[in-house]
């Protein structure tokens, strides 16, 4: 690396040598001694300061994304200085409850964060012999979560969602209400807005200050109409505070990133004018690798107390699953949260769609000891009967309801059954596991025995006469 | 050599000049923190270099310094139950030196150097010996003898050889050579992981590699030695089935490479496989498997290497002996990668911005698998099975990695969303799938298992096909109007599906079922659609026959361990003893 002295003579360099500016991008010539990955401090004629990221340097030049735009940047009189680092974010446990800019600047007209801790934002992978396995159930109160896509603490579920469908007030319903069973660990909310309106922001803010939650929250607000380009760093600013308050503090973090469509719309935007070779739908190649080094951040780490536990949300564009960054999340991410259309139509809240639905850690975090002996079966068969009750009404829009078997029928009034009361829930209604569970042996025990094959007969035996008698 | 100087950086791509005669991928060591990187490209005196470490703060002027050999892996006792990055360093190591982040720049040798093993020699004092010869062994886990061969390119004469405690790096056998010198044999061995390991001849594969799968076993086998290819959407279970297989497959040694998948998926493993036990040794898994984790956001370079990497060992576990299984997920992030370096080198792309030269590569890698005559004098075989699982976008078969796959791997495992929303699981398609190897090991299941095996998985594949037909016409007219023997034949395509094909991998029970369970299981269903068939055909009503609680019986066929396979032919009994229920 440099030593301080060639630091600090580059830090006090300026160049006034830009030679080229297109789109968010810059381009210097003869600097010296510049580092991929630097940072650098842009002045405007006018006195503005701005600041970018050097993206690729060849001997003397060097090519620049500027956050917060182009705008008002001149060729002649603009200058620039290197600062001999990568965008670092100064950290504290006095940055509860305050507001940031989506660089981590305060604009809550606050002071500025006195450093315990400075870090780069990028931060590195986690080792992944270090890991530790995440397995603890938390318990959200939503049942379509809790019974049948449960998170567990350190695990990445994004909420796949639509524009006009209700993802905000279900991701801040989980992050009310959520909680580990029998403990009472040290809990933080760390909020990264991409490109969010200032309604949807200010939904938010007034959700958490209600709630007496904004005291243990941070939040990073980048604006639609905020410069798009600083929202590449929104995401990597807000995790490396969720680093440092879950692996430094040992609190328990959880992360809501929104709008990820509006993120990687800024990252092809400089793809773009890179003129790079492009993937699917104009989205650059490495688009799954820089997603990747978001969302692999979350996790749990060995001896550490703390842990990160990610929910990004994203609109598919057409709610598109294929789309590529709802497809290229779902394979890094582990399971997704996918909102309905229909059942939003039919006012069902939250509207979750959970045949396509799944959280791939669910099998770690329930069962004897964390949730119930019989919940892993339970969920199976609720999945099985709602899938078939599914096919049923498929059939009855075909062939019409008479045509059904008997049998069918059943599965039929099942599903809308299943819908109204297992999916459907308030939105500040919070139901206990208990609760959940109970729900959803109530609902089955309308199928004879025979048909519950997928649950183990000693489960049914213990749980199954409980419920069926409620029936008669 | 000469050290070269930077000129460029962009992302995982650094060009350097003045490295004058550096080849083609030759590691190299960028900057002062000595990254670790490869050659891909030569331009007169220009180098360019795929960087397996995050590139940031390098800058054009630094230093470039040739290491004058290609990428290559250290073999030697100690591989198994280590977990390596994709270019073959210790996470366990790294993370003892570094902490729970991975910095840039860390040096660790793959074994580890100062640990002694035992070396017991099979050869002695005399003793002629050609390239791939086995000098002796190691005992490296209770489950896995590590043969210690001598280097395929080496043969002569043992001039000294002994029994005792030797570190990886120290002689344990002196060889005159033809030209009278002697070589130093060692324990380990180093190997460019692009060059495929030698043998003398490859074999046709003809027994299976038992998976414990019951869908994969009786349907669509691979063989050992084989090839085979898992394409599916995400959510769909590719990498539960690759964990299925690494756990249960009858094979010897088990390499899975982590190739640009999720971390959390290996934690998984590092935490699950030391508790598992394998259902034939008793032992704990891991005492067979070796990783090779290079997760999403570890630096895309060594992803493309990872692959090689894990082949490479693979293929030296196989040149003992063993039988090998690879399993790569996903070959798609790795595709992935090389389109990113191809990008970066900005050459010409074919489909979907892959490199032109992607296929040629995927059937490079596949063709590293089979069984073989390995080297040496004993004439042993090894094999290698290579599982790879493809990841295309939005699961669209019509993806070039699928196709590129496609053309090499014999078994076609597909995944489909739709079974993976029902919850069937494992969610493989038993219209859509094939395996190329169903009559090659014919034989072999004819002999171990049951003459009647294989017919009556070819009877279930025929019920399952007749079933996808009159879907079409329960669509139009609806089930009632079938007649009763189609009705029943759909009755037990149902019990087909759910009964024997679904199985639990999370059951502690269901997870694996031997040949001999899988072959009671099914002989069962079919003998039950005989005999119900014949009631029918008595004057029996469809109806009646539905209501048999034989059909909840077959339900829970799976769920008997091994322990009891009794059960299962007590049930054929009740079953050939069924009546027509007596009319009150």
């Amino acid at each position: 690396m440099q030593t301080s002295r060639q630091k600090l003579r580059k830090s006090l360099t300026y160049y006034r040598t830009v030679s080229e500016i297109q789109g968010p991008l810059l381009f210097v010539e003869d600097v010296e001694g510049v580092k991929y990955g630097e940072l650098a401090e842009i002045t405007l004629p006018d006195g503005e300061v701005r600041r970018g990221q050097v993206l690729m340097v060849e001997k003397d030049k060097a090519l620049l994304q500027v956050f917060e735009g182009t705008t008002g940047i001149d060729v002649p009189s603009t200058y620039l200085r290197f600062k001999g680092k990568g965008i670092e974010i100064d950290l504290s446990l006095e940055m509860l409850g305050r507001t940031f800019n989506g660089l981590g600047i305060p604009r809550d007209g606050g002071p500025a964060v006195i450093p315990e801790k400075r870090r780069d934002i990028n931060g590195a992978p986690i080792n992944p012999y270090a890991r530790d396995y995440p397995n603890e159930f938390i318990q959200t109160g939503i049942s379509s979560i809790d019974g049948l896509n449960t998170l567990v603490r350190g695990q990445k579920l994004p909420i796949f969602s639509g524009s006009g469908l209700p993802h905000n007030k279900v991701a801040a319903q989980i992050a009310r209400q959520a909680k580990v069973l029998g403990s009472g660990e040290k809990f933080a909310v760390v909020f990264g807005a991409m490109g969010l309106t200032f309604e949807e922001a200010d939904y938010f803010i007034s959700e958490f200050k209600k709630t007496g939650a904004m005291g243990r929250t941070v939040l990073f607000l980048n604006l639609a109409n905020e410069p798009a380009i600083e929202r590449i760093a929104t995401p990597r600013v807000v995790l490396t505070t969720a680093e440092y308050l879950a692996f430094d503090k040992d609190m328990h973090v959880l992360v809501i990133l929104t709008d990820m469509t509006n993120y990687c719309e800024a990252l092809r935007q400089v793809s773009a004018a890179r003129k790079e070779v492009p993937g699917r739908r104009g989205y650059p190649g490495y688009l799954y690798t820089d997603l990747s080094t978001i969302y692999e951040r979350a996790g749990r780490i060995k001896g550490k107390k703390g842990s990160i536990t990610l929910i990004p949300i994203l609109t598919m564009p057409e709610d598109d699953k294929t789309h590529p960054i709802p497809d290229l999340t779902g394979y890094i991410t582990e399971g997704q949260i996918i909102l309905s259309r229909s059942l939003h139509r039919k006012k069902i809240y939250p509207p979750v769609d959970v045949l396509p639905s799944l959280s791939r850690l669910k099998d770690k975090g329930i069962g004897k000891g964390k949730t119930r002996e019989d919940h892993a079966d339970l969920f199976n068969q609720l999945y099985a009967a709602y899938a078939r009750g599914k096919e049923a009404q498929e059939l009855a829009v075909i062939l019409g309801e008479a045509a059904l078997s008997d049998m069918d029928k059943l599965y039929y009034k099942f599903a809308e059954i299943f819908e109204e009361r297992y999916i459907g829930q308030g939105e500040y209604e919070n139901r206990s596991v208990t609760e959940t569970l109970d729900l959803g042996w109530e609902l089955l025990s309308m199928f004879p025995r025979g048909e519950l094959k997928r649950i183990r007969p000693e489960y049914l035996d213990k749980y199954l006469p409980r419920f069926q008698k409620k029936n008669a | 050599m000469k050290e070269g100087r930077i000129v460029k950086i962009a992302g995982p791509l650094v060009v350097a000049e003045g490295l004058s005669g550096a080849k083609m991928y030759e590691v190299v060591y960028v900057g002062e923190e000595r990254l670790m990187g490869e050659i891909v490209e030569l331009k007169g005196d220009m180098a360019f270099i795929q960087v397996y470490e995050e590139t940031g703060g390098l800058g054009p002027g630094d230093p470039v310094f040739p290491s004058g050999a290609p990428l290559s892996v250290e073999l030697g006792p100690g591989l198994i139950e280590s977990i390596f990055d994709g270019v073959e360093r210790p996470l366990d190591a790294i993370r003892e030196k570094v902490g729970d982040f991975i910095e840039r720049g860390v040096q660790l040798p793959a074994l580890n150097r100062e640990k002694k093993w035992h070396f017991v020699p099979l050869k002695k004092v005399k003793d002629e010996v050609e390239g791939g010869d086995i000098l002796g062994y190691v005992q490296e886990t209770p489950l896995v003898k590590h043969y210690i061969m001598l280097h395929p390119e080496k043969s002569g004469v043992i001039e000294d050889i002994k029994e005792g405690d030797f570190t990886v790096t120290s002689t344990i056998a002196k060889i005159k050579t033809k030209d009278g010198e002697v070589y130093e044999a060692k324990m380990m061995q180093v190997w460019p992981v692009r060059k495929p390991r030698p043998y003398k001849e490859k074999l046709s594969p003809t027994i299976p590699m038992v998976t414990g799968q019951r869908v994969i076993d009786t349907f669509f086998p691979v063989a050992k030695g084989g090839t085979a290819c898992v394409p599916g959407p995400f959510g769909s279970g590719k990498t539960v089935i690759q964990h299925q297989l690494a756990k249960w497959s009858d094979a010897d040694i088990v390499v899975y490479i982590g190739c640009g998948e999720r971390g959390n998926e290996m934690t998984d493993v590092l935490i699950e496989f030391p508790e598992l036990k394998d259902p034939r040794s008793g032992k704990p898994l891991m005492n067979r498997t070796v990783l090779i984790a290079n997760t999403s956001n570890m630096p895309v370079a060594a992803r493309e290497a990872s692959v090689y990497t894990g082949i490479t060992i693979a293929e030296y576990f196989r040149d003992m002996g063993y039988t090998v299984a690879l399993m790569a997920d996903s070959t798609s992030r790795w595709a992935e990668a090389m389109r990113e370096i191809s990008g970066r080198l900005e050459e010409m792309p074919g489909e979907e911005g892959y490199p032109a030269y992607l296929a040629s590569r995927v059937a490079e890698f596949y063709e590293r698998a089979g069984r073989v005559k390995c080297l040496g004098k004993d004439n042993r075989e090894g094999a290698l099975t290579v599982i790879g699982a493809v990841s295309p976008p939005g699961g669209d078969l019509q993806d070039p990695v699928v196709q590129a796959t496609l053309r090499v791997a014999k078994v076609f495992w597909s995944l489909e969303a739709k079974l993976a929303y029902s919850r069937h699981f494992p969610a493989i398609n038993w219209l859509t799938s094939y395996s190329l190897y169903k009559d090659t090991v014919k034989e072999y299941f004819d002999e171990h298992v049951a003459k009647d095996f294989f017919d009556l998985s070819t009877e279930s594949m025929r019920i399952l096909e007749k079933e996808a037909e009159l879907e079409e016409i329960v669509r139009l007219v609806g089930a009632e109007s079938l007649s009763p023997s189609d009705q029943l034949l759909l009755e037990i395509a149902r019990s087909i599906r759910e009964d024997f094909l679904h199985q639990n991998a999370f059951h502690e029970v269901d997870t694996y079922a031997s040949l001999k369970k899988q072959y009671l299981m099914l002989k069962n269903i079919i003998g039950w659609y005989k005999k119900a068939s014949s009631l029918l055909s008595m004057g029996v009503d469809i109806k009646e026959i539905k209501q048999f609680d034989i059909w909840e019986k077959l339900a829970r066929m799976k769920y008997y361990p091994e322990s009891q396979l009794n059960e299962l032919e007590k049930l054929l009994e009740e079953i050939n003893n069924a009546n027509i229920p007596s009319k009150t």
